[in-house]
This record gives structure tokens, sequence and C-alpha cells, in this order.
């Protein structure tokens, strides 16, 4: 089954087509990566697909259902209460993790469930806290945001978007704001999810990450896809610009 | 007159301030809420009245402002005037215009607040109501508290305003057992009463700064 769908996606700021005609669906249990020279619209597709920004053009269906479609030239939303069902299929982890400062870990993790799915408080308690405990957080709970480490900070944010429990996982370079130390510590979590097979989209910009765990790789630039395939496609066959960005990384 | 019954007439005096300070903040904190979201709202006429509104009240002198809301119930609708109105004018001048200096410290709290954690509350589902209430405010409550102090200071100083529509408070009072006693001394100690209100106050908006600090 499909669980994500974007078919022409269009988005303009001020005059500059972020993205032109992005088209792309994902499957159950995929993960999909997509890497790209910065300013190509990688996080401005994650952001168009996660509703956080609203797209120009192009249609958007989460599990078959439709979020958004194009109606005579303009792109239409569906109804309030159907986007809110909508957003439930999927969870979004940051760069910068966007924790609630004033919430505790706990409190974090548990919140949402609480009062937004309004899952009962002990069960929530206890979905949270098994959560923390797999992603190596259990004596953290108590703990505020701010005396965490970035790392541990990502770990409770990815398990604030899987409390929810969410078909699809969203990352926006979820290790761009972490030393190089602990960005280990949040790719093994993703790495766990993937094993799991969670749904999964990533924006990375760690190749060999994305390398040994997708499924599919894209690379964006200049707001289209230039390339996509399995990371042996892709690696194993990179078209010019491709294999110019690769390089890159490895120099 | 002696030492004591000065201090005891100051005393009554100090009840008339407390009293105005208290319902002022009572009525003008949450006010200044309301007019803080008028201020910032996307409707045109709604955010330009709100700002027409707190630029007349942070631009004239609430003395005038005072006079202004005694006397237009009769000089704007002919109501006749009771005597017991002086103090409820009082009351809701003050809670006017102090809502008007509030709503633009909470507007300022709110619009510093990171772009980043509406966008996560708007992921995870929280509806409008719940990422203002949960989420955006009681952080912005933990930036504001140094202006609100300040405020709240300035506050217990202009409750003395309130001789204008003849209302005793203290300092009215010391001024009356000045001018009776040909002395300074009552003024004198109605300004260490300020002092002491203020301390109190500055105390409290500590210990509420310090039981915030427990996040960043």
């Amino acid at each position: 089954m499909k669980y994500l769908e974007i078919e022409h996606l269009k988005k303009t700021f001020d005059n500059l087509q972020v993205l032109k005609d992005i088209s792309l669906s994902v499957e159950e249990g995929e993960v999909v990566s997509i890497i790209g020279p910065s300013g190509s619209g990688k996080s401005t597709l994650l952001r168009c697909a996660t509703m956080l920004e609203r797209m120009d053009g192009g249609s958007l269906s989460y599990l078959g259902e439709r979020a958004a479609w194009e109606e005579n030239g303009t792109c239409v939303y569906a109804p309030k209460s159907e986007l809110k069902r909508i957003r439930k299929s999927y969870g979004l982890v940051f760069q910068s993790f966007h924790l609630f400062p004033h919430f505790s870990v706990l409190k974090n993790v548990m919140d949402a469930p609480v009062n937004v799915d309004h899952v009962p408080k002990a069960e929530a308690r206890l979905r949270a806290e098994k959560l923390l405990g797999q992603l190596g957080l259990a004596d953290k709970k108590d703990a505020y945001p701010h005396q965490l480490s970035g790392g541990q900070q990502q770990r409770v944010s990815i398990a604030r978007a899987l409390a929810l429990q969410p078909r699809i996982l969203f990352f926006d370079e979820p290790t761009s704001a972490l030393d190089p130390e602990l960005t280990g510590e949040v790719l093994k979590v993703i790495r766990e999810l993937a094993r799991e097979h969670m749904t999964m989209i990533i924006v990375t910009h760690e190749m060999q990450f994305a390398r040994e765990l997708s499924d599919r790789i894209i690379f964006m630039e200049d707001g289209v896809i230039r390339q996509q395939g399995t990371p042996q496609e892709l690696f194993g066959n990179p078209d010019e610009r491709v294999r110019e960005f690769i390089g890159k990384f490895q120099a | 007159m002696d030492f004591g019954m000065m201090v005891a007439q100051l005393g009554e005096g100090m009840v008339v301030t407390a009293e105005i300070f208290f319902l002022t903040l009572l009525f003008s904190l949450p006010l200044g809420l309301v007019i803080c979201f008028g201020r910032m709202s996307g409707h045109f006429l709604l955010r330009t009245l709100s700002k027409i509104y707190i630029s007349v009240m942070r631009g004239t002198p609430l003395m005038l402002q005072l006079i202004v809301v005694y006397f237009s119930p009769y000089y704007v609708f002919g109501i006749k005037i009771s005597a017991a109105y002086r103090f409820t004018a009082v009351i809701l001048a003050f809670a006017l215009n102090y809502a008007a200096y509030f709503a633009e410290i909470y507007r300022g709290g709110i619009e510093s607040m990171p772009v980043g954690q509406y966008e996560a509350a708007q992921v995870l589902g929280y509806n409008r109501t719940q990422t203002f209430f949960r989420i955006i405010l009681p952080q912005v409550v933990k930036r504001i508290l140094p202006s609100v102090t300040n405020e709240t200071i300035t506050l217990v100083k202009d409750t003395s305003l309130a001789f204008v529509l003849a209302v005793v408070e203290m300092f009215t009072a010391a001024k009356q057992i000045a001018a009776k006693e040909t002395t300074i001394l009552p003024l004198m100690a109605a300004g260490v009463f300020y002092y002491l209100f203020n301390l109190a106050v500055a105390a409290f908006m500590e210990y509420l700064e310090k039981k915030m600090s427990y996040y960043r």
C-alpha cells in the first residue's frame, strides 16, 4: 500500500520556484533518503509533505486519503477535520529538536497522546516509559530538555513523535545540529527503527548512513529529482551531478 | 497628633492603595491578553482598533484618563454620577490603562517565541488553543516576568494618582495629615510605606522567577 503519494508538487517563494514538479511515492515499510546540495529543496519538500508549508500545486495523499489536490490551477486542501485525521498518520523529527523546554522528558513524550489523542494518562505514561527505555533514556525521564546533550534531546524528540504511533516518520536532517560524537547515537536509533520496518523518509547529509540504510535514495537538485534508485543504482551508476556531489563528501 | 495615630491614618490609606493595586492587576492582566490578541489578529479592523487603543492609552496621562472615565458617564450619557462611582472609576481607568501596557509586553513575549515551538505542536496535532495555552503561554510568562515586575512596581506608585478623583489612598492621606500638622513627616512615612510595598512586590516576583527557573 502506498503510504505517501505526492504528485506534481510545486512550491514558489517570492517568485523563486523552489520545487518544480516533484512526484514521489513511498510504500509501506520503505526507507527513503533524500540527499542533495543545500538549496535543492529537500527541506521544503519535507515541509510541504508534513503540511508545515502550503503547496502551490500538485497533490498529496496519505494511506490513500487525499490531503491536497489541484483544482482549476490552485491547490485545495481537505477540510480541517480530515486534515487532523490525516496528520495522525505521520510524525516529524526536526533538525533542531524543538522539544518543549518547560515539560520534563516524560511529559514531552506523553503530553500529545494524552491531550491530542485522548489516550488515558496511565496508558500514555506506560507507552512513553517504554519508548524512552528503548531509546536508552529511561533514567532521563524526569530531566528537562536543557539538561540533556543534543543527541539525547534528539532521541527524546524521536520518542515524542513515536508516542503518537505514526505510520510514517519524517526526519529533517536529524543529525545536522549534532557533534559527530553524538550523531552516532541518533543514527543508531534510526537504524533500529528501519530494522522494525518503520516507514521513513529522511533528509540527510550522512552519505554512508543513507547508503547502508535506505531502500531508495533520491537525489534532488534545483527543485527537481535528478536521480533516484536503490543505493546500489545511485552510488554504482551515478549521473554526472550526483557523482560530483558524492565526491565532495568523500573528499 | 501622635506618631501612632498618624501611622494608623496612613494605614487606612494603605488599605485603599492595596485595593487599587490588586484590583487593577486582577482586571488588567487578563484584559491585556485580550488586547494583545486583537493587536496580533489577522483581522485588519480588530488590529487597527487595538493599535489605536494602545496608542491612546500610552500616549495620554493616566491622570487625564481618570478624569475622563469618571466624568464621561455624565457628559456622554447624561447618567448622574454617584459618589460610589469614584472608586469604581479609579479601578476602571487603571485597568484600562495598564492593560494597554501589558498587551504590548505580552506581544513582545509571544513574538520572541521560536517558530519551531509552533511547528512542533502543529505536527503533533495540538489545535491552536492547546498550542497557545499549553506550549506558548507558559514560556511567554517566564520571558516577560521581568517586564511585568517593572510595570507592577510602577503601578504601586501610580496608585497615588487616585487623588484626582478624591479617593483617599495613602498619598492623599499623607498630604492631608501633612497639611493639618504642618510637617513633612507623614509624607516621609508614606515614602517608607511605598518602598516596603514595592520591596514585597519585588520579592514575590523574584520568587516567581525562581519557581520558573527549572527550565531554560
